[in-house]
């Protein structure tokens, strides 16, 4: 075929997938924002400060297959144990385990909301699922368990998740597996110990089949993250443990995909997404520094939230099975 | 029966103004352990010390060796499950007075495994020269901290937040190594601990009105656990004994009335109520503890069991009782 026609096709296959991310980050802040004033409470900023990151790894990133899993989740089934062999995990919503398809790890289980909404948004589950979150026998836990969908590993108690992708990671390895590791992580857990000795074993073991994508959003439960316990310099402190760093704006697409294309180097890469919690949702800007967990403290509140959610995102998201993009 | 709020927070204040040598220790969870007042108010004895709990339990060791009491405040889970080497070798080892705080006991978050506390006191028991409190209700909140300041040696106490009822009365404090009494019978003997206590008290009343005779005991030491008033109502029950606690079956409240009731041979059936050696997952409170057994349908149907019979006692018979704040038994003994 003629190749400036060539060019022209690519060219618009590289606008096609940074259109749809920007389009599926809008659709999380929209139904992030549903779900906080129907719940009267959520972790609404973590949706700001990581729409474009989630929407960057499921549109372009990750290597997934479709999901595995039924549309609407089915309720709880039982903790894990030899005598419950009913216990699952959310994996099957991020498609089929295959040695040459990648995984993701949520390591910061309160961005389980957004993952949530991610899931919905790129039809891998449905709206009515979405619709059980927090409620009494459910998957769809506030602080994502292995079994909410989504998620494979236990991650609640903050500063294991990377150690425990870091593992499977070791071994998908030593299997020869070509598929790639993901993870997502909140700044805050470079605060716990944990965090520092998975990097120092990712180096030493030489693990480049793991990527972790930080929103770096500069906050935590207690206010801002520099009054808390300092963590910076954070990119310095992680090329001197042996990582492949890469420090990008995380509200842009283009630049939270770049590193995931090159070529592994015998380092873990990180991809430091300096982002802020009020993108895409200026009615925040209010409560900063105190945004951890946004609450509204009376119907009026609510009220308010009410009308800028018509306005700023007038049309209903688009409906996963009428999209022409696959999930 | 008042329900109060910001218990913990405004105590604490009050409390500590005359201790210099309190400081105050948070892992970034500063507002959820009701410490931020303290924060506000005496900001040089607050130290924020990051999501690092490992590092904040042997560093208030430190502190504790230069003289100073340090009160550490985090989800149970992370002081007792996170940093338990670190309890058991930078704190309770060399007997300093560190006080853990910590928050969220059993199925009271809907938080899920990662969050909710359902084995510490078994895993603190076990700690020599650890001292164990539970609180169930504002009065035990504000108390707890005379109690665990008059211990020369670490304190693991289980802390409740939030709405609060009280329970017991202002005038009577929590006390080292004594339960409460409240309400004293023949037939089965009760004991309960921490949130747990609020729940039976609905039953035993119902139960009451049926002819059945409970002596009810309130557990909030649970180590050193030798309180003698323990087998002395454990003794008293002509059909058995019912233990029920915000924990699992295993190492807490029931093994340690089941260690008492055994050396002393007194040969009483033995029935624990709370989490059957499983974790549990996120939900509501009201929902876990009809999921796992631990609520006042649980004891109705384990004094059924024991006495061989039953009654016709429902859920709605339970809701429609209305708590009064009590006095234990005890006072009218000891005046």
């Amino acid at each position: 075929m003629d190749t400036n026609l060539n060019k022209a096709i690519s060219q618009q296959e590289v606008v096609h997938w940074q259109d749809k991310a920007r389009r599926v980050a809008r659709g999380i802040r929209q139904r992030a924002l549903e779900l906080t004033i129907k719940n009267n409470g959520g972790y609404l900023s973590q949706a700001c400060s990581s729409a474009e990151i989630f929407a960057a790894l499921y549109t372009k990133i990750m290597k997934l297959g479709p999901s595995q899993a039924p549309m609407t989740p089915p309720p709880f089934p039982g903790v894990p144990s030899a005598n419950n062999p009913n216990s699952i995990t959310g994996v099957d919503y991020n498609g089929p385990k295959s040695p040459d398809l990648d995984r993701f790890f949520l390591s910061s289980v309160q961005y389980a909301m957004v993952l949530y909404v991610t899931l919905v948004e790129l039809g891998r589950m449905s709206p009515e699922g979405l619709a059980m979150f927090n409620t009494d026998g459910s998957t769809i836990e506030m602080i994502g368990a292995e079994h909410s969908p989504g998620h494979e590993i236990t991650s609640g108690s903050l500063g294991q998740g990377l150690s425990q992708a870091a593992g499977i990671a070791l071994g998908r390895c030593l299997k020869g597996e070509k598929g790639r590791q993901w993870v997502f992580m909140s700044d805050g857990e470079f605060q716990s110990g944990q965090t520092w000795e998975t990097l120092q074993t990712l180096s030493f073991h030489k693990l480049d089949n793991i990527g972790i994508y930080v929103d770096v959003n500069g906050q935590q439960c207690d206010g801002q993250m520099e009054n808390v316990m300092n963590i910076e310099p954070l990119q310095a402190k992680l090329e001197t443990f042996g990582a492949r760093v890469y420090r990008v704006n995380g509200h842009d697409v283009e630049a939270l995909a770049y590193p995931a294309d090159l070529s592994p180097n015998g380092c873990p890469l990180f991809v430091l997404a300096y982002t802020n919690t009020t993108e895409g949702m200026d009615i925040l800007e209010e409560r900063k520094p105190r945004l951890h967990y946004v609450r509204f403290k009376d119907e009026a509140e609510r009220e308010r939230y009410r009308t800028y959610l018509t306005h700023t995102f007038p049309h209903t998201p688009v409906s996963p099975s009428s999209s022409p993009f696959p999930g | 029966m008042e329900i109060l709020k910001q218990v913990h927070a405004r105590n604490l204040v009050k409390w500590a103004k005359d201790k210099p040598r309190v400081v105050v220790l948070s892992a970034d969870l500063t507002s959820s352990t009701e410490i931020d007042l303290f924060r506000d108010t005496f900001p040089e004895r607050f130290f924020s010390m990051g999501m690092a709990e490992q590092n904040m339990i042997s560093f208030a060791g430190g502190l504790a060796r230069e003289g100073f009491f340090p009160f550490v405040h985090t989800f149970a889970v992370f002081i007792y499950r996170r940093a338990l080497d670190q309890i058991s070798m930078s704190i309770a080892y060399p007997n300093l007075p560190v006080r853990l705080f910590g928050f969220l006991p059993g199925i009271t978050t809907p938080g899920g495994a990662t969050h909710q506390a359902t084995e510490d006191i078994a895993v603190m028991r076990v700690l020599p020269n650890m001292t164990i409190l539970e609180t169930g209700d504002a009065t035990e909140v504000e108390s707890v901290l005379d109690v665990a300041h008059s211990v020369d040696g670490p304190v693991y106490i289980r802390m409740i937040r939030g709405e609060i009822p009280r329970l017991f009365d202002r005038s009577q404090p929590m006390q080292l190594g004594q339960s409460r009494i409240l309400s004293t019978g023949s037939d089965v003997t009760l004991f309960s601990s921490g949130i747990c206590t609020e729940e039976a008290m609905r039953v035993t009343q119902v139960l009451a009105k049926h002819g059945v005779s409970i002596q009810h005991m309130h557990i909030s030491t649970l180590k050193p656990f030798n309180d003698p008033a323990v087998l002395e109502a454990a003794s008293r029950a002509r059909y058995g004994v019912i233990t029920m606690e915000n924990h699992t079956v295993i190492g807490g409240l029931g093994s340690a009335v089941a260690e008492t009731l055994a050396e002393a041979g007194a040969g009483k059936k033995l029935m624990r109520l709370g989490l059957k050696d499983t974790y549990a997952h996120g939900a509501s409170r009201h929902y876990l503890m009809r999921e796992y057994k631990i609520d006042a349908l649980a004891v109705k149907e384990a004094v059924e069991k024991l006495l061989g019979t039953t009654f016709g006692i429902t859920e709605d018979d339970l809701a429609a009782v209305r708590l009064e704040s009590i006095h234990s038994k005890a006072k009218a003994e000891a005046l």
